[in-house]
Parts: C-alpha cells; structure tokens; sequence
C-alpha cells in the first residue's frame, strides 16, 4: 500500500507527545493521515489491500499513531523496517533470539495440528486451533517474567506451551478428564477461561491485589476481538483503570468472533475502544513476532512504573476454524484465507532470516524435529491421561470435607453400584 | 486387523458421510495422513489417520453415511509402525488394492442397505442436536423431544440407611413446597416411583398431619368430597367457560359518594334503592349502547348472537352453590316464571328493582327458582362485594359475553375536587369474551356504567 506524506503525519511520536491536543477520534476511517512510521517506511509494502494496516486517524497522545496503524517492524516480505517506539525494546534482538522465536512458533503450530488430529481422531471432545496466531502468543509470552500472572481464554495455548504446562496438562479438559489441566499458581496462568471475556476480571483483581500488596507482578487478560463486546470486559476495563490496576489487556483480534467479522462488531478499530476508559492503546501488527514482543516489552514496562493499565490489540487471523466444531468456509471466502496466508507469521520470520543470512533451512529442520518431538508428546499423553472416577467431581470443589457433598458422593457411588448389571447386560 | 472407528467430530454428531477416500486397500499411511473427507451436519473435513500403517479394509463407500462408532478403515496388524518414517501413499502395489476394496465396498452397501430397511424406523427416529447449530429440524415443524431410555436398574434406597442416610427422594421443587410448609420430608410417606414423594404426598402430609400418604389410608391425610349436583354443576359450567371463550377483564375504581346519599336520601325501606339496583339500572342503557356487552359467541356457527333484550343475572351464593338468577324482565313484562308482584310494569324503577332482587335472592336461596330464572339470564352481575373484598375477576356466565363484579364499598381518602376527602369508592370489574368484544368496547361499556353510578344525572341528558 502506497502512502502520502500529510502535514500531521511527518511529526514523530516525540513531538505528538507534546502535543496537547489529540487528533479527532471521530475522524472517518481511512480519511485521516498515515502513521509516521508508514512515511518512514523504507522497505515495500504489502500491495493487497492490507485489513491489518489502514485506519490511519486518532491516537493517544502519549503513544503516537499506534492506536490505528498497525505497529509493524517486519514487513510481509521479512525486511527490517524501523519503528520509532519499538525499536529501543528491540535492541536486545540477535540471531539466537529470532531463531528461538522462530522455533517457538514452529513447535506450538506442529502442537496445535497433532491437536487438531487428535480430535478428528476422537482422541479429544473439541480443540481450538491458533494456526495463524502463532506471533501474537510467543510475541507476548516470551516478552514477559515468568512472575507476570496470564488469564487467558481457551485458545492461548501458545503462552500455555510457554508457561511450560506439559502435554497432559494441555489435553486433559479438551479429552473430558478434569476441569483444571494444570495448576495456575506453578504455571503462572489461570485456568483458561470458556465463558467469553470472564477471565479480565480475574486479571484485573489479580492487578489490583498485587499493587495493594506493592508487588511488581503484572497480570495479562488475553481475549479476542468478539470478547471486546462482552459488558465483562467492558467492566474490567473501568475497574482497571479507576484503580489504575497494573494489567495488560492483551487482545488478539483474529477478525472473527466464530462467524461473525470483527467489522460487525466494531465500527472502529478495537483499540479505539480502550481510550474511552482512560486506558492508553497500541495496535500491534499480530503476526509480527517482533512487534508484538516489542509493544509488550514497552507496556509491561509502563505497566509496571505504575501508570495504570495498557491495551494491546494484536491485528492477526486464525487461519482455521473457530473449533474443529467450526466450518469456516460457511463465514469466509478462500481469497481472503490466501492474503492472510501470505502473511504468516512463521514465514515472515522465516523470510527475515533468510535476508538475515541466518542458515535458515537448518533451522527449518530443527524445528520440523522439534515440532515432532512436541507432537509425539502429546499423541503419548493423550493415550496416558487417566480417567477420573465419576466420584472425582467432588475433589475440588471445596477445600474441606462437607455433609452435604459426602452425602452426594455416597448416592453417586450407590447409583453407580445399581447401574452396574444393567450396564453390563447391555 | 484393528478397526479406526468413525469418531464425534464436533460435540454431538451422530454420524458422518464419506465424501472421498484418499487412501486405498493396501496403502501404506503415515501418521496424520488424510483417510477420507467426510462431511458432517458441521463441516466438510479430513480424517488424519490415527497411526502409521496399511490399510486392509475401508468400511464405505464414497457417499455412504456411518454412524459415530461404526468401522471405518481397517488397519493391517503387521509391523506397520516401522513403515511410519518411508512409506507414504502409493508405497503399496497397486494391484493388490483394486479388486478387493470393490467387493468390500458392495458387501457393505448390501449390509447397510438390508440393516436400513430393518431397522428403518430406529434410523429416522435418530436425531443430532449440534452445540452451536440447534437441532435439526425434519421440514417443517417445531423441535420435537423425544423420551429417552436407557436400560437402568432403578436405584434403591438401602434398607439400612434409615436413621441419618440419604435423604428423601423428591424433585426440588417438593423439597421447596415442603420447606415451605415447614414438613420434615422424612415424616413423609412417598407415593411416586421407588417411593419418591411427590407433591401430593407433601400436600396430603400437610393437612392431614399424619405420616402415611392417602394413596395407603385412604382418607388420612384429606376428605374426598363427591362432586355432586350443583357444584358439578358449576365447575362443568366454569371449566367451559374458561377453557372456550378467552377472558380479558378491565377494572375502574369510582367515588359514588354522591350517589349513595341519593340513594339513601328516601329514608323510608319501601322506597329504598339498594346500590345493587342501581348498578342494574346502570347496565341497561349501557348495554343499549354496546350491543356486544349483551351477546355470545356461538362457536357452533360461527356468529355472534346479540341479544334483543337485557336479561339481567345475579349471582347469588346459596347453601348448595352459586346460581345464578334471572331477574324479572326490565323492560316491566312480567313472565309466567315469576309470579312475584314485583314484576310489574316499571320494575326497572329502583326501588321495585331492589324488592325484585331481593326477591329473586330470597327464592334462589329457598331454591325455589324455576329453570327459566335459572338459565334465561343474558349479562350476570356478581356483587362480591358483600364478602368485604374490593373486587374480583369473575368468570364468564357461559353463553354470556360480559359479567360485571361488584367490589365492596369501601370509604377511603379519595380525590375530590383537588384535595384528599374521606369518600366512598367501589371497585368495577367487567370480565369479557375476548372473541366478542375488545378491551375498547368493554372499557367503553364499563365506563358508560361507571359514569350514571358516579353521577346518576347523566342518566338525563344521554
């Protein structure tokens, strides 16, 4: 996409801080001037019609442009573009890094397809693929201490992979065998969350706790875009930043809530909607690794000075179905699936090694290995997970030992009793 | 050989169709390989085969629908795992796989088509309901749900758990009804399936007070009444009603202070007019106006008969029941049925109006109405009011299209003339059939009522 330069857009993020006055949030999408970063562009852009970068209009004045213009560092092509505000978060990036990034994303796609087969295979009740969102969930995850705290949804099992949950932990509630995979205190990751947008306020009473207690843990809330329209997240928001809760808002918007378009959803882009809460934003291009572990450095970092809550929104597209439940060709045509393809985030770093002059096709091996490695783990776990006794319902629901539950426990086990010749009869 | 099984591809399926097989008879497949597409009532997709190995048997035919858990490609046992790393699609000769997978194919056509004629009515019967999608709706109509039966032994309260074992069975709700009633549900005797006790049980339980159900003693815990004579008479005639003709009611509450000191103003008994006669009084030149209030559906026909002439009811509570008597002709006609001398001409003036009602009462008490008197009303009034209550909705007389309550007349802090005075209000309630007039034409009935009882004046100039 070709840009022109306009008076507004040539004034780096510096000069914006200062000033006073913000660009007008009602401005028409698209109307309004490119993202400084675009005029400073130095490599080509994407010639499609890029969903992920247009909107240039408003910002919030202490972040400037971001709230519209993808922030992006590797282009499509994998060249190196400079960005103003991401780049001091950056300078730490060498080869072994990108490789270990690029090893990252190759070893929880290889897991999520294992996954997906397992499911077709009748290995597990349901799985949510996020093929595509590989550079969303390593970008965040690996920009993070293992102290910082993550709430996410169920499909984050990138960070979950990150947060090291082994394969059984990361199977068992898909397969039916508990409630809980793992335990969220080891993992520093809360249960995933079904119910759409629950887990922000998790995250943001967990925030909250911690600046009481004058801890410097952050908490992350991953989402998506279709959680952006629950009232949960909404409230979250207003509590986080009425007590400026030190969490992250973390969205990856993968442009569909099952079948609906984010662009039902949203007459503005998604990180329009945080300003209005009085919660700085920053619109990340999702399926740039870079950027996204970059913006997350930067608003951890804010985060954690104090300054209150961040919003990231992570423009990325889940390239399979919703669930292996979903059709996605019912809601989506194959010409929009092939310009996202184009835009994979694993090939994007796997094109920017390649310019890097990084021996890539080694890599490529290591990580096809790796990603076996990871898949044979858990196609094993999965035939080792053990299935719980019915009784096993009333382990966890309360701490200590209850009348009422006992007596509940002892019926379920003389059901069971009686049921047993008829079972067998059958 | 060991089978992979057609498994649930999407919370709830119940079956699946092949749409294309990858792979044949003799092939050597990797782990994840694509087998088949199949489409289910989801979505179109692929089946990775669940190991490496080759295949010796593919269980359907493109287009042929299996049900969840049915075979569907046969793995040979050799040392298939080995082949894993090399072996990929096409490894195999292909002359080993073209003839067999044929035969197979037919046999299990035949197979399927002989067990879809047998078991035809199971096969419809089977319905998927899909998490996200709803259930699948067979043309037309609404969601059916069927009764499902699993093959159980019903569970038994053991014998030795008497004192502090499990508690009673009974639904929630008989838990809550029984709570409520403050019954301990131990104390109650179940009469339902494998002794659950059922509300009847807890009721039974609360009025009889004893411990047994009345499904064993009989009569302990309630009294049968037999239905007999009038009040079957009258639940025969009230359950019709209700359940033919559909039943709006509308409401005002008005000030008749001023009406009842006319009323009264006469002291002498003779000359009184009871308010109860002069609602009846009211009612006529009302009924004039709004034909329908005067009027029944006949369904039988299909047409609305409106009558020519107001015959006034009056329900009258008696020892037996309630009845509901005709009062003498208002227009002053005397019948042959009411020989009382308050029919005579002008009966429709108060004070002969309230000698008649009192009369027709008295008789109707006496039961002493003849059947005329009995069933020959067109409008009912019912003066509730003379139990204390403010109002009532009533059901409709059947073959009536209107019945007016009577609350109480009560005298309370009312507006009059833009302040708070003490007066006396009653309340009016007109129950109609729905499918002869409209809460217009009722409320327009009702008003017309209302207005001559709050100021008998406009009797004068309508």
């Amino acid at each position: 996409m070709s840009t022109t330069m306009s008076a507004g857009s040539t004034r780096s993020p510096r000069d914006e801080h200062h000033d006073p006055a913000p660009s007008d949030p009602a401005a028409p999408r698209g109307a309004a001037a490119p993202h400084p970063a675009a005029a400073r562009s130095a490599g080509p852009r994407s010639a499609a019609p890029d969903p992920a970068e247009p909107d240039p209009a408003p910002s919030h004045p202490d972040l400037a442009g971001a709230v519209d213009q993808p922030l992006q560092v590797l282009a499509v092509d994998g060249t190196r573009r400079p960005e103003a505000q991401l780049d001091p978060c950056l300078r730490d990036v060498d080869e072994a890094q990108l490789a270990a990034l690029f090893l990252d994303m190759s070893v929880i796609r290889a897991l999520d397809d294992e996954a997906v087969a397992l499911q077709r295979q009748g290995e597990l009740g349901l799985w949510p693929p996020l093929r595509g969102q590989e550079a969303a969930q390593i970008g965040l995850a690996r920009a993070l201490p293992e102290r910082d705290f993550f709430f996410t949804s169920y499909r984050e099992n990138g960070v979950a992979w990150c947060r090291g949950v082994e394969p059984a932990e990361m199977l068992s509630v898909w397969r039916g065998t508990t409630l809980s995979g793992w335990d969220p205190f080891a993992r520093r990751m809360a249960t995933p969350q079904v119910i759409i947008g629950a887990q922000t306020h998790h995250a943001v009473g967990y925030a909250m706790a911690m600046a009481a207690r004058g801890q410097e843990d952050i908490a992350i809330a991953c989402f998506g875009d279709g959680a952006m329209s629950q009232g949960d997240v909404s409230e979250a928001m207003v509590f986080a930043a009425s007590f400026r809760a030190p969490v992250l808002f973390f969205c990856q918007n993968n442009h569909y809530a099952i079948s609906e378009p984010v662009a039902l959803q949203s007459t503005v882009p998604l990180s329009h909607r945080p300003l209005g809460f009085g919660i700085p934003s920053l619109r990340v291009d999702g399926n740039d690794v870079l950027a996204v572990r970059a913006a997350t450095r930067l608003a951890a970092e804010r985060i954690r000075s104090g300054a209150g809550p961040m919003f990231l929104e992570a423009v990325t597209y889940r390239l399979g179905p919703h669930t292996t439940s979903d059709d996605p060709t019912r809601y989506r045509d194959e010409t929009e699936l092939e310009r996202w393809r184009e835009r994979d985030p694993i090939l994007r770093l796997d094109r920017h090694l390649e310019r890097l002059g990084a021996p890539v096709a080694q890599l490529r091996t290591e990580a096809d290995e790796r990603g076996r490695e990871a898949a044979d783990a858990l196609r094993d776990a999965v035939a080792a997970l053990p299935v719980p006794a019915p009784e096993a319902l009333f382990e966890h629901v309360l701490t200590s030992e209850h009348p009422g539950l006992a007596r509940q426990r002892e019926q379920l086990t003389a059901l069971e009793a009686s049921l047993a010749p008829a079972g067998s009869a059958s | 050989m060991s089978d992979f099984l057609l498994p649930d591809l999407g919370e709830g399926l119940t079956e699946a169709t092949i749409v294309a097989w990858h792979v044949a008879v003799g092939d050597e497949v990797t782990r994840n390989q694509a087998l088949a597409e199949v489409e289910t009532a989801k979505a179109l997709v692929e089946l990775p085969s669940p190991r490496a190995g080759r295949i010796s048997a593919l269980h359907a035919a493109e287009g042929e629908t299996l049900g969840v858990g049915a075979p569907l490609v046969g793995f040979a046992e050799a040392d298939a795992a080995d082949a894993e790393a090399d072996a990929g699609p096409g490894a195999a000769p292909a002359e080993a796989a073209s003839p067999e997978p044929e035969q197979e194919q037919e046999q299990e056509q035949e197979q399927e088509a002989a067990s879809a004629a047998g078991a035809g009515e199971a096969r419809l019967e089977r319905q998927q309901v899909l998490v996200g999608y709803g259930p699948v709706l067979p043309g037309t109509g609404r969601p059916r749900r069927r009764a499902r039966t699993f093959p159980t032994t019903p569970y038994e309260r053991p014998a030795s758990a008497t004192g502090d074992g499990p508690t009673p069975r009974a639904m929630p709700p008989v838990r809550r009804r029984a709570r409520d009633l403050g019954i301990d549900l131990d104390a109650v005797h179940g009469s339902g399936p494998g002794g659950r006790i059922l509300r009847a049980d807890v009721e039974a339980h609360a009025h009889g007070g004893g411990t047994a159900g009345r499904r064993d003693t009989g009569a302990r815990g309630s009294r049968h009444v037999p239905v007999t004579g009038l009040r079957k008479q009258t639940a025969r005639a009230m359950t019709e009603s209700a359940f033919t003709a559909p039943h709006a009611s509308v409401h005002v509450t008005i000030d008749v202070t001023d009406t009842l000191e006319l009323l009264d103003r006469d002291g002498r008994a003779e000359h009184r007019t009871s308010f109860l006669a002069a609602v009846c009084r009211a009612i006529l030149p009302a009924a004039a106006r709004t034909p329908a209030a005067n009027a029944r559906y006949d369904a039988e026909t299909g047409r609305i008969e409106v009558f020519d002439e107001v015959r006034l009811g009056i329900a009258v509570a008696t020892e037996r029941g309630l009845l509901v008597a005709t009062l003498p002709r208002a227009g002053g006609t005397p019948t042959a049925a009411t020989p009382s001398g308050a029919t005579a001409p002008g009966t429709a003036q108060g004070p002969a109006l309230t000698a008649a009602i009192a009369e027709t009462a008295a008789r109707a008490r006496e039961g002493a109405l003849s059947p005329e008197e009995l069933t020959g009303s067109t409008l009912t009034v019912t003066n509730v009011g003379v139990f204390g209550v403010h109002g009532g909705t009533p059901i409709l007389n059947p073959g009536q299209s209107t019945i007016l309550a009577l609350g109480a007349l009560r005298t309370q802090p009312w507006e009059h003339r833009g302040g708070i005075a003490l007066r006396t209000v009653v309340t009016l309630t007109l129950s109609f059939d729905h499918r002869v007039l409209d809460g217009a034409e009722a409320s327009a009935f009702l008003m017309d009522i209302a207005e001559t009882l709050a100021d008998p004046a406009t009797l004068l100039v309508r």
